[in-house]
């Protein structure tokens, strides 16, 4: 149940391991399962086709014997009867399901909201709109400071257009980047033309015509915009899983083989909530890793195969010139060290524990800091902080 | 189009053909090839699409970019005909390229 990149790769990982009952894909979307990540970067900027999105050719499914039911959403899940309902009133039958159902953007109830160029960006229909209010001369605001808004703002710039990101923290990605790594990337924005106003909240979105002309901040000013892209975070779509009784919180709960509260229901990607076993709780993580990583072990469990063997969270992101890569989570950490200058565009940040194990990093334009700490991280072994510190030892001595 | 031959770690052979412009690393996803992972779908950011590419093809492939190389470095199982399949564009005279896999990707 989810068309997207988690159910899709399901799908394809249980042919691939041997599962010879049927498969049935179900989504919501009118297209086959695509990669999003493009969908802010270079599919924005008109670098990629609907081909290189797409993550395997439409007749791959036929091929591989599954049905592909797109453009249809599901209703309920009646887990007695096992039987998912459609819209429209089919029922599914299934012995095992898998909720792949994703997350959506947070919506926030601004006055003007419902204004036309208001935007949010999760689908591709989505990122068609967007691409569509965008070209020389036109102006993009940008509310929310986030990884999505980032990089709208900057492929935004790359079709000519103006950017401002709005953030109502005092800097950006305050919520999933440590404070060197911010501070870089609104420095970084700023220096490419990127208007980045901090510490503000809007008021309003304000229009003509039912058609957006300008965002009110708090503080009584009007930014003049041709459209305005939300991207305030994402919630998880738990409702029909919640409603079928599995144990949810912000998120399908589910174990390390993916499985829910009921062993026949499997969930994976961004509508979970799922153990992080190398920091001892459980998270939602929002990323093609995790969603690849989920996929595995629900594809592994169901055909009886060799599980996967436990990943590193991680992430990218793709801004102007600079590569973004995050591995971990910047949890339990007593000290954050940078390695490197930032002013030179590459660098990276470590959190280590009191232990001095390596517990997260962030790096620009330094992958072998990032697969390094990536190791690191798995190993649990410790690192010396000042050889760490200290740019003329490779990564390679400061990990043996 | 060319054809590309992708070995599994287990010897399995998939002989695909694999439109010119895609990525070596596409060809396999595109067509369901077990082994190579993508996680990162092709922007040289995870290291999870290594292939050794064969011998007798090393010198029409080319080598890798600083920033592939610096990937490599620090990935598994690494031999000096190691590449990340994400950063290899097929193009007709990679017809007939054979890479094999490396036993895992993490």
């Amino acid at each position: 149940m989810g068309a997207g990149h988690a159910g899709g790769t399901a799908a394809a990982l249980l042919r691939q391991l041997g599962w010879t009952g049927p498969i049935t894909l179900v989504g919501d979307e009118p297209i086959a399962p695509y990669q999003r990540p493009p969908l802010s970067k270079a599919w924005l900027k008109g670098e990629a086709d609907a081909d290189s999105l797409a993550l395997r050719p439409d007749s791959f499914y036929a091929e591989h014997d599954i049905a592909l039911r797109l453009n249809v959403r599901a209703v309920e899940i009646d887990r007695a009867a096992g039987v998912v309902l459609l819209e429209g009133g089919e029922r599914l039958p299934y012995d095992r399901l898998i909720l792949a159902t994703g997350a959506r953007a947070r919506r926030i109830a601004l006055p003007g909201i419902e204004l036309d160029g208001v935007l949010e960006l999760r689908t591709a229909a989505d990122a068609d709109r967007l691409k569509a209010a965008l070209g020389p001369g036109k102006r993009l605001a940008v509310v929310g400071g986030g990884y999505i808004g980032l990089e709208a703002a900057a492929s935004a710039l790359a079709l000519g257009a103006k950017a401002t990101v709005i953030e109502l923290q005092s800097r950006v990605l305050a919520r999933v980047a440590c404070e060197p790594l911010s501070l870089f990337m609104q420095d970084y924005h700023r220096s490419k033309g990127v208007r980045v106003e901090l510490g503000a909240g809007v008021d309003g979105l304000e229009g003509e015509g039912g058609r957006i002309t300008g965002v009110r901040l708090s503080d009584g000013r009007l930014l003049a915009c041709d459209a305005a892209l939300i991207g305030v975070g994402a919630l998880a779509n738990q409702e029909l899983a919640q409603a079928a009784g599995l144990e949810c919180d912000g998120g399908v709960v589910v174990d390390l083989t993916a499985k829910t509260s009921d062993p026949a229901v499997y969930a994976i990607g961004d509508c979970t909530r799922r153990p992080l076993p190398l920091y001892g709780q459980m998270g939602r993580l929002e990323s093609v890793p995790n969603a690849l990583e989920q996929a595995k072990q629900a594809a592994a469990d169901l055909c009886g195969t060799k599980p996967p063997s436990p990943e590193t969270p991680w992430f990218w992101s793709d801004q102007y010139d600079l590569k973004l890569q995050i591995a971990g989570l910047p949890l339990g950490a007593e000290q954050i060290l940078v390695r490197g200058e930032p002013a030179t565009a590459r660098f990276a940040v470590f959190h280590l524990n009191a232990d001095n194990q390596v517990q997260a990093v962030e790096a620009i334009n330094a992958a072998p800091e990032f697969m390094a700490g990536r190791q690191l991280i798995g190993s649990r072994k410790p690192v010396a902080p000042d050889k760490l510190r200290d740019i003329t030892v490779s990564m390679k001595d400061v990990a043996a | 189009m060319p054809k590309i031959t992708y070995v599994e770690f287990s010897g399995t052979e998939h002989a695909i053909e694999v439109k010119a412009g895609l990525t070596v690393m596409e060809g396999a996803v595109k067509h369901n090839v077990p082994g190579i992972d993508a996680d990162c779908g092709g922007a040289c950011a995870c290291a999870t699409c290594h292939v050794y590419v064969d011998a007798a093809w090393t010198d029409k492939v080319g080598s890798p970019s600083a920033m592939e190389e610096s990937m490599l470095d620090f990935a598994e199982n690494v031999q000096t005909n190691s590449r990340l399949s994400c950063q290899i564009k097929v193009t007709d005279a990679l017809d007939g390229l054979v890479v094999r896999m490396p036993e895992s990707q993490h």
